[in-house]
């Protein structure tokens, strides 16, 4: 029985939506990164304790992050080193600018074939494009099995893993032989804090852009002491693309307007608070599976 | 995403404060580490760096872990199955929550699994679990009892005991027993050394034992056989894992019901023996009881903490004769001075936890080399310092969470006596931080010397050297009318004790002496934060020293009324029937 397994876990820095004010959206539409806080998407760290867990249980394994980003997503990768991953890979070029979810898709599973991984486990989706495509698409792209809406890992060996998912009307428990792609829904395990002391160690941790900004630095100069710290740096030749289906080249999707939806109301109703009004309005709702 | 030290500037400017240059380069002998652990502070901007960072993690399992869990945890609360402790659901999920977040152990050496870190993050890390749950904060801040062992045991017993703390091992500090509580000296469970079993065995009951069946637990117990007083007394540590004590029952307290208090029954338990025989109660539990009441000083500040956010909260969203409560200068009033009170006691806590860390520091580093004159001066200067300051700071911080607790459950109004609000569980909470760890009347004993011997006034005239800006000359003014006072009252008590040895005048009047010089020392290190940053100072400056200056002329107006034959007036209640 295998012992240890390779995970990859796909990872993004998102702006915080969560709490938007008035200037989160350009007047283009698309959304201001300078007014909202970088943070860890929210289901990759769902994602990542599931990684986690993997190699608690079975030591050895390795969790590598793999995030596609401008230089500053780097800081997912050392909050995820941080958590317990053994490091990361930041993918970073100018020719992954403009990448919609399938170019986005296609540069992750050219980075993945490369680090042949037995397994990928991803957030469900992100809070910016809120689209839950790009974890899909990496398996598709690779030709692996996907199981999406994870909630948790049951069971793993070498031969596959036994999966519960998450789905609207109920639980569903199924089995995939591996390498596989795992997408986790927020319903499952939250990740662990930010440990103490892998924080003192890995603090320093840079990719190379980060440590030739700043040469004089005690993180440089950490980095240049340990490998532990080097956080890998891959631009689009790193990974060995077909270029027109990268950035903006690769991404059929074109944003033609956006519009402000209001829900309105647009029948009402008025009930006397008796009994047989609301058992009336209870089998309504659950006939049109409202309820239940 | 809360975080209890994101959210509270003052605590992290404690962090800031000019001698943690020094108290850093104690600590890390000068970075002596560095290149023997990659996790060692390289400088001391580096050291910093990461406190900062594992503090803000503190702060960040503190309100999103510990503080959800409360509620439950309380009402929950643990309980015994097969003669041992089973913790509540939520307290499990909180220890483990901060154990994966790497909070065991932060002021231990690095040998041993620890962080490293200076007392003054500890007592940050307290404050703020205390904040969510002053009742988790109970059992875990029993960990200060590792720093005991690490400074009286052998390096085997440290081997084998310190490293589990950084795992979550919990401990226990095992002192109290049916007849002896204020009085340790009465301890009677007993020791004896087992010939054939190479090895201590524990013999007794003990009561009233926070955290009672946690992992490690340092006892006092008398080893002296034949002995009556604090001078058969030992300290001794039982390892759980020999499960030779029964948990007899846990008491059903009013608050902090997370935390199990213990009734023990030691049957042949294997102990070893912590530092020299006889010294237990002499030594060993003055260390453990001077660290542990500055556990509590943190503890209370988390709950005054707590109390003074529900307060503001509901006098925000309560409405009233059409406006939020808040309006009312009653109210407001309440709330204003809460918060300069919180100010000022947070300022006397670190100040105190500084004093304490210094010259603790001063001492592990005489057991690795010889002190330097000047060291071992400095060294003399801050044990002082921090004994003096210890007890103070655990008077005012236990009263300041009782009071403030109370008026901001009077804020609540009758809402605020129902469950369905946290401030009437902070209000239990709060009861037990001015008795337990010492009474606050046994804090005044312990500190009512520091008021005669001039400790006090001479600190009162160290800050007076200290240079403030012009803005704040009128509070200066206020600070050396208060110090006249002071010393008048002293003046008048000992001139009076001095007359009548004996009766107890100088007793009588310990409390408002006390009281009297820890207002303005208060107001003193408040002001010098004020003079580092007075936008976020000087409003709760200016609030506190209108308390303390009432606070003041009230006790001064009490002694100066006073005369000898009082005693006998209020000794009349000696002779009273029942």
């Amino acid at each position: 029985m295998k012992k240890e397994f390779k995970i990859v876990v796909l990872a993004k820095q998102v702006p915080d939506t969560r709490n938007v004010g008035k200037d989160a959206m350009t007047p283009e539409g698309t959304v201001n990164r300078a007014a909202l806080p970088a943070i860890f998407n929210p289901e990759d760290l769902n994602a990542l304790e599931a990684a986690l867990r993997i190699k608690d249980k079975y030591p050895g394994s390795t969790v590598t992050v793999l995030s596609m980003g401008p230089h500053r997503a780097a800081e997912v990768i050392r909050d995820a080193m941080f958590r317990g991953a053994d490091g990361g890979v930041l993918l970073t070029d100018r020719k992954f600018a403009g990448a919609d979810t399938l170019a986005t898709s296609y540069a992750l599973s050219c980075a993945a074939r490369k680090l042949a991984p037995d397994m990928i486990i991803a957030g469900r989706q992100a809070i910016d494009g809120d689209t839950a495509q790009v974890g899909s698409q990496v398996a598709e792209k690779l030709g692996w099995p996907q199981v999406t809406y994870a909630e948790e890992i049951l069971d793993l060996d070498e031969k596959g893993m036994t999966i519960k998912r998450r789905l609207e009307n109920g639980i569903e428990v199924v089995q995939s032989p591996l390498p596989l792609v795992v997408t986790v829904n927020g319903s499952a395990a939250d990740c662990r804090p930010q440990n103490a002391r892998r924080i003192m160690k890995y603090k320093y941790a840079l990719i190379p852009t980060e440590a030739a900004a700043e040469p004089a630095s005690l993180a440089a100069e950490m980095t240049a002491k340990h490998d532990y710290l080097r956080i890998a740096e891959w631009g689009a030749d790193a990974v060995d693309p077909d270029p027109s289906q990268l950035g903006l080249e690769g991404s059929p999707t074109k944003v033609k307007k956006i519009e402000n939806v209001v829900f309105q109301l647009k029948e009402s109703k008025c009930l006397q608070c008796t009994d047989d009004e609301i058992n009336t309005l209870i089998v309504e709702l659950l006939e049109t599976h409202t309820l239940g | 995403m809360a975080n209890f030290f994101l959210d509270n500037k003052d605590i992290q400017f404690q962090l800031q404060h000019p001698l943690m240059r020094k108290i850093v380069e104690l600590k890390e002998r000068g970075f002596a580490e560095k290149d023997k652990y990659e996790t060692a502070p390289k400088n001391f901007e580096d050291a910093m760096d990461s406190y900062l960072r594992v503090m803000e993690i503190a702060g960040e399992v503190a309100a999103d872990v510990i503080a959800p869990n409360a509620e439950g945890v309380d009402h929950e609360g643990p309980r015994v199955v097969d003669d041992h402790v089973v913790y509540a659901s939520g307290t499990r999920q909180n220890l483990d929550a901060i154990t994966a977040a790497g909070l065991g152990g932060i002021t231990l050496p690095r040998k041993y699994n620890g962080l490293n870190f200076p007392l003054v993050c500890f007592v940050m890390a307290n404050e703020m679990v205390a904040r969510a749950d002053a009742g988790f904060e109970n059992l875990w801040g029993l960990q200060d009892c590792a720093e005991t062992l690490n400074e009286f045991g052998s390096e085997e017993l440290k081997m084998k005991y310190l490293p589990g703390v950084a795992e979550g091992e919990t401990w226990a500090m095992t002192l109290t027993e049916p007849d002896a509580g204020s009085d340790l000296g009465a301890v009677m469970l007993k020791a004896h050394w087992d010939e054939a079993k190479g090895t201590w065995l524990l013999n007794g009951v003990k009561r009233f034992i926070t955290n009672g069946d946690g992992d490690v637990s340092l006892v006092l117990a008398r080893t002296e056989e034949g002995t009556k007083d604090a001078r058969g007394l030992s300290m001794l540590v039982y390892d759980r894992k020999s499960m030779a004590v029964k948990v007899r029952r846990i008491e059903n307290k009013f608050g902090i019901k997370g935390s199990p208090t213990c009734e023990l029954v030691f049957t042949n338990a294997p102990a070893e023996l912590v530092g020299d025989r006889k010294m237990g109660l002499i030594k060993y539990v003055m260390a453990l009881m001077n660290a542990a009441r500055l556990g509590i000083g943190a503890q209370s500040l988390g709950l005054c903490e707590a109390a003074y956010h529900e307060g503001l909260k509901y006098a925000r969203e309560r409405a009233q004769f059409g406006k939020a409560i808040i309006n009312f200068p009653a109210v407001y009033e309440m709330l204003n001075n809460a918060k300069a009170r919180i100010a000022a006691a947070r300022a006397l806590l670190y100040e105190t936890t500084r004093f304490v860390e210094i010259y603790k520091q001063y001492e592990h580093i005489s057991h690795e080399r010889e002190l330097s004159a000047e060291e071992r001066a400095e060294m003399k200067f801050y044990s002082r310092l921090a004994d003096a300051f210890t007890p103070m700071q655990k008077l005012f911080l236990s009263e300041y969470a009782n009071s403030i607790a109370y008026d901001m459950l009077q804020i609540h109004g009758g809402s605020g006596y129902m469950k369905d609000y946290p401030i009437e569980r902070i209000v239990r909470d709060a009861r037990i931080t001015n008795i337990y760890e010492g009474t606050s009347q046994l804090q005044v004993v312990a500190a009512i010397n520091h008021v005669t011997k001039g400790t006090y006034l001479s600190q009162i005239e160290a800050y007076e050297a200290e240079t403030l800006p012009a803005s704040l000359e009128p509070i200066r003014k206020k600070l050396a009318a208060m110090k006249a006072e002071f010393v008048k009252m002293v003046t008048k008590v000992e001139g009076i004790e001095a007359e009548h040895k004996g009766e107890g005048f100088k007793d009588f009047h310990a409390r408002r002496l006390v009281e009297t010089a820890g207002h303005i020392i208060m107001t003193w290190v408040l002001a010098k934060e004020a003079a580092v940053l007075p936008e976020d100072y000087t409003l709760q400056l200016d609030t506190f020293v209108l308390i303390a200056e009432a606070e003041v002329a009230k006790a001064a107006a009490a002694i100066e009324a006073s005369k000898w034959e009082d005693i006998a007036l209020y000794k009349t209640i000696l002779k009273e029937a029942e």
